[in-house]
């Protein structure tokens, strides 16, 4: 086997989405960079798993039982560990666009976005308005409200920040969301499907919060403008998986130079005057008899998730998710092989959202005849999580298979990474979304490198066997 | 991606296919110098590594109603410490599982490669078998250019022809540095692909499944207007 090289630039520990978008970038900006994971396969805790591991991994079943032979062929199942979803028109297309990983990935719209108001068993899910047409249209609003939806997301669509005569007298820099609401006269069930649904804030904080006018104008029309770029719903989805992603990432690593290792352990972190200087591993596959390689390599700066850094992360709260498997596409969503569902925290009493994102074999994740869907939410109480997520299983009607584990902490970096040349990623957050996780990654690479991190036209120039 | 190898009929009669074809075999017995042949033309002796050459198409035409294009992909060295992403296999309709006849080891690397495909590819992806590197077995009197040496070969002819038979491989030695039997590997992998699942008419090229990214492809764009 060829020897490691003896220095690298970057050593990046972990192949979830974030390395991988990471590494990518560094390898096509010259960088040499060597990537390992600790498991044999690519994602860590994001990956997409078949379903007898899933089983497995959460050992809901009795020895000697084989649950998942009832469930086809293992393979045909890609499930995502976390549930997320891409938007049309944002940051982590454009990445991927830039960057050419298209080449290596198929997408699918996901085919409704919905939102629910009230409670069981009175409660209604209805689609998500996404413009002011179809504001008119939905049953979320009674006659005179529709009018002022209305009202509010043209004003929204013409909003620019340059051109104060635009901004409806209002001090957008200084207003509070709820002082634009207040000026539009909206109702609290319009401001819960605009400021949940659309804007995507999962708790209530926003709403006091100053300055936060122009961030929500701006998640408001992110939401719009990746809706109308294919119509159905403002969602698209890797087929085969999130698990893609952060393999079509590292392939855009190695294709510039990138040297991946899977199967490979950190025995030590090499310091040198209190900074990260490299690294002690050792791969060996799972079953490979002997030592395996045991090897050491320098590195100028080491990026990697959480759980390759226990000392130097903090828990900053937990995440409920619960896998579930159906045989029937989720009531209230006009039948399709797909659909994110939103319940605002206060229509179920709660602080947090509900979000439940399903999938289908028209995604490649499973076979003909089933559904995926997971719930989620941020845990607000220590015991009886199950209950928390209550008000998302009523909305799926009958569950075959449920996976659910304990509460799943959340990890933040103590520290920025300046002092010790380690930069940490943050855990995958509850957002059901990636446009956090593609912050991190601006947020990492300005940290490590002391520049913004600019995608476009990335590849340009960049010295490659020319491809067609 | 080729996911369902395309087949469409053009004005004439004549039909056009589209293959994903992967290349797997241990690091160094000359995978990216294949495909650079093939594709380009070219070869280097003092390329040590694969960068960039790892997503490139070639066609082929079979007779004059007949093209197969190939959407070829290269390992970009993930294959070197079993890193390979099951992406990689996902879709391939063909592979070529290449070995250096001058390293005994490379062949028993290679078999266990046809298993990892059989495990982890289409049921019906078909397989060839190349030993690579023939230049260095063949002396001048042989052949034009090399100045090879017997001596270094290391597997016979017949022993790799027999696991190949058994496999249901196709087989070729092949020299990326001379161009020897390249096409001929190429062509005869072209040949075996299932162009006549395209029956008489063919399958119209329809639509991609899935939704495209590209900015100019998308209706509508997020720039400074907004479609509230
Ligand atoms: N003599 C000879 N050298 C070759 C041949 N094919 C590849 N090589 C050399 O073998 C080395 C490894 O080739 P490469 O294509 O990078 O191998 P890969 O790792 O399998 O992709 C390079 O130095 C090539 O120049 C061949 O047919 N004949
Ligand atoms: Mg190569």
């Amino acid at each position: 086997m060829d020897e490691i090289a003896p220095e690298y630039d970057v050593v990046v520990l972990g192949t979830g989405l974030t390395e991988c978008v990471l590494s990518g970038v560094l390898s096509v900006k010259g960088k040499k960079v060597l990537h390992i994971d600790r498991n044999d396969h690519y994602g860590g805790e994001a990956a997409s798993v078949n379903i007898e591991t899933l089983f497995k991994k959460y050992g809901n079943y009795n020895k000697g039982e084989e649950p998942w032979k009832k469930y086809g062929r293992v393979n045909d199942w890609n499930i995502d560990l976390i549930p997320k979803l891409l938007m049309s028109n944002g940051e982590l297309t454009n990445i991927l666009v830039s960057t050419d990983v298209t080449r290596y990935l198929e997408f699918k719209q996901i085919a409704g976005s919905y939102v629910q108001q009230g409670r069981s068993p009175k409660a209604t899910v209805a689609k998500v308005p996404s413009d002011a047409g179809e504001a008119l249209r939905s049953p979320l609003m009674g006659i005179f409200e529709k009018r002022r939806a209305k009202k509010f997301l043209e004003w929204v669509g013409a909003f620019n920040e340059d051109d104060p005569t635009t901004h409806a007298g209002l001090s957008i820099n200084t207003c509070v969301p709820r002082d634009v609401y207040d000026y539009f006269g909206l109702e609290p069930g319009t401001r819960d499907f605009i400021g949940h649904a659309m804007a995507l804030y999962h708790d209530d904080q926003y709403i006091r919060e100053k300055g936060a006018s122009l961030d929500m104008i701006q998640r408001i029309r992110l939401y719009v403008n990746s809706m109308a770029r294919y119509g159905k719903s403002p969602y698209i989805y890797p087929l085969y998986g999130l698990g893609e992603l952060p393999q079509g990432f590292a392939r855009l690593s190695a294709i510039y130079g990138g040297t991946y290792m899977l199967n490979t352990n950190i025995e030590e972190i090499i310091y040198e005057g209190g900074k990260a200087a490299g690294i002690r591993a050792t791969m060996k596959e799972r079953g490979e008899e002997g030592e395996g390689m045991k090897f050491t390599t320098k590195a100028k700066k080491i990026l990697g998730d959480p759980s390759y850094f226990p000392g130097k992360v903090q828990v900053v709260g937990h995440v409920l998710r619960a896998i579930c498997i159906l045989t029937h596409p989720v009531p209230n969503t006009d039948n399709g092989d797909s659909a994110q569902i939103i319940i605002p925290q206060s229509q179920v009493g709660r602080q947090n959202d509900i979000y439940i994102a399903i999938v289908s074999s028209a995604h490649n994740v499973c076979p003909k005849g089933y559904y995926i869907a997971i719930v989620s939410t941020i845990a607000e109480g220590d015991s009886n999580h199950h209950l928390e997520l209550q008000p998302g299983f009523e909305r799926l009607g009958k569950i075959e298979e449920k996976f659910m584990g304990p509460p799943i902490p959340l990890y933040k970096p103590l520290e920025s990474g300046v002092s010790d040349n380690i930069f940490i990623s943050n855990s995958y957050d509850a957002t059901s979304h990636f446009e956090t996780t593609t912050d991190d990654v601006r947020d990492i690479y300005r940290r490590a490198e002391g520049h913004e991190l600019v995608v476009e036209g990335l590849r340009e120039g960049t010295n490659l066997v020319q491809e067609e | 991606m080729a996911t369902r190898a395309p087949i469409a009929s053009r004005p004439g009669g004549s039909r056009f296919a589209q293959f994903k074809l992967v290349l797997l075999g241990e690091s160094a017995v000359g995978k990216s110098s294949l495909v650079l042949r093939f594709v380009k033309d070219q070869f280097d002796d003092y390329r040590e590594s694969t960068i960039g050459a790892a997503f490139l198409t070639q066609t082929i035409s079979l007779d004059d109603t007949t093209t197969v294009k190939f959407e070829i992909w290269d390992t970009a060295g993930q294959e070197r410490y079993k890193s390979l992403a099951p992406m990689y296999y996902r879709n391939a309709n063909c592979a070529v599982v290449v070995y250096d006849i001058t390293q005994a080891s490379s062949l028993d690397k290679a078999k266990a490669w046809v298993k990892e495909l059989q495990r982890q590819a289409n049921e019906n992806i078909i397989i060839a078998l190349a030993g690579n590197k023939l230049d260095l077995v063949q002396d001048s009197s042989s052949s034009d250019a090399p100045a090879g040496n017997p001596d270094k070969r290391a597997i016979s002819t017949a022993e790799a022809e027999a696991y190949a038979r058994e496999a249901g491989l196709l087989f070729f030695e092949t020299s990326a540095k001379t161009a020897e039997n390249v096409r001929e590997l190429f062509t005869a992998i072209a040949r075996k692909l299932p162009l006549d699942q395209a029956g008489p008419r063919g399958l119209p090229r329809g639509p991609r499944p899935g939704v495209d990214l590209r900015p100019e492809a998308a209706g509508t764009q997020g720039g400074g207007a907004c479609n509230c």
